[in-house]
């Protein structure tokens, strides 16, 4: 069996304990909540930490809230709590959905949104996602908090802007315009996603009102935003749209090849789940 | 580093254990006798080690020990009721749902806790809900209809 090497877990019951915690340990301590990543990492032996700062009895950074047109969820809510969450599937049921099927129940049972965030391992669903909807977190250091992108903070493979004192403690999520269709559509063949493709577009009389938002994840490094702007307006049924979405969508990636796959039928696919991506909204806005 | 005191409910008994913050939860139950709960891959993709902390189903094998503090863990050994099955447990014996049996316990406490949130299953959901439990022999047919008999024998029939 692959036991663990010895290790402290250090319980941090508010942000500040945990923040001072990282300032004491550094290198040599991660942030723990659902383990799902981390002990992975460990039992492995590719990550070795002599502490864990475990974030679950921070209260205030617990559960989903909705004020105005975002909604938060705090950094310790598990994956199974938002395929649950009311609030959550009525504000964002496309979210909820991709929640419902991110790896296994086990592993939703126990793992966190923010420390799939936080781990970026690049086989991931939420991260594309959440760039299209604009999704930021909130990052709390001894100098304070500060907010950044979803789309800045995953910056490479395993990758992100997360400074060595700070704890990432909640994910804001803008909720859509009424009008919007949301879809996230995915191939999977192993434990995680090969490709995952996010579209939000509004649709009217077949059109796209602007532009659609597309972001391919999964694939490439860091989740990738598709260039649409030549698609404003466009008929979204007609057959040059689909060739343009679908031609821009493999444009935009560089994809990793691994055992899901090489880099052109990643490429490939692509091209397929964009389109998928295109039918579920307009199906939706049918 | 001294080791942590936990105090949990395992299978409906209060019991109290010494454990290092590194050991797993796997280590925990089976050191305490409780063979039922097996390990395969190790990495949270078979489910062969599924035990339910407080009803929820979770890899034994990728979770500390220490995170049962206060909590109740259910294991297959959990089921029975002295001699007489579990439903799913019969259910399991009459669709033959298992060859070697390595899955079977971490099958039937997945499916357990699905009975528990959800009675009346469809297929469909159960074949969902059970996807990240695999099973070398049987093909799943026969797993899926042990769920579903027992769903039915529980009184959570369509």
């Amino acid at each position: 069996m692959g036991t663990l090497r010895r290790f402290e877990v250090h319980r941090a019951t508010s942000v500040d304990e945990a923040v001072e915690l990282r300032r004491r340990y550094g290198d040599d301590a991660a942030v723990y909540a659902g383990g799902t990543e981390l002990l992975l990492a460990m039992k492995l032996g590719v990550a070795r930490y002599a502490h864990l700062i475990d974030v679950k009895p921070i209260a205030a950074i617990s559960g989903v809230t909705r004020t105005d047109g975002i909604v938060r969820v705090g950094a310790t809510t598990t994956h199974w709590e938002l395929e649950r969450d009311p609030l959550l599937r009525r504000a964002l049921p496309a979210f909820a959905r991709m929640e419902a099927n991110v790896a296994n129940v086990r592993v939703r049972a126990a793992g966190t949104l923010a420390g799939n965030l936080a781990f970026a391992e690049p086989h991931a669903d939420p991260p594309a996602l959440l760039v299209a909807l604009g999704a930021r977190v909130t990052l709390q250091g001894s100098n304070g908090a500060r907010m950044v992108a979803v789309a800045d903070l995953i910056t490479g493979v395993y990758e992100t802007a997360i400074g060595p004192d700070e704890i990432l403690t909640h994910i804001e999520i803008p909720v859509p315009p009424e009008d919007a269709r949301v879809a996230y559509v995915k191939f999977q063949i192993l434990e995680r996603p090969s490709v995952g493709v996010a579209a939000i577009a509004t649709l009217r009389e077949g059109r796209f009102v602007g532009a659609p938002t597309l972001v391919v994840g999964a694939v490439d490094e860091v989740p990738r935003r598709v260039a649409t702007p030549r698609l404003a307006g466009a008929s979204a049924r007609a057959a040059e749209t689909r060739d343009a979405i679908a031609e821009a969508a493999r444009a935009a990636v560089e994809p990793i090849p691994d055992l899901a796959g090489g880099v052109e039928y990643k490429r490939h696919l692509v091209g397929v789940f964009t389109l998928r991506a295109l039918d579920e909204l307009v199906a939706e806005a049918a | 580093m001294p080791a942590r005191e936990i105090r949990f409910r395992l299978n409906g008994s209060e019991r109290r254990a010494e454990v290092e913050d590194q050991v797993l939860l796997l280590e925990l139950v089976r050191g305490l006798g409780l063979a039922g709960t097996k390990l395969s891959c190790d990495m949270q993709v078979c489910g062969a080690c599924t035990v339910l902390l407080d009803g929820r189903p979770v890899s034994s094998c990728t979770t500390l020990a220490i995170e049962a503090d206060g909590r109740a863990i259910e294991t297959i050994e959990g089921l029975a009721d002295g001699t007489a099955l579990h439903p799913l447990q019969q259910a399991f014996i009459d669709k033959f749902a298992f060859q070697c049996g390595y899955c079977t316990p971490g099958m039937i406490v997945a499916a357990k806790a699905l009975l528990d949130e959800l009675p009346r299953p469809d297929r469909a959901t159960v074949r969902r809900w059970m996807d990240g439990n695999i099973c070398r022999c049987t093909g799943y047919e026969t797993i899926v209809d042990a769920v579903v008999a027992a769903s039915e024998r529980m009184g959570g029939a369509k």
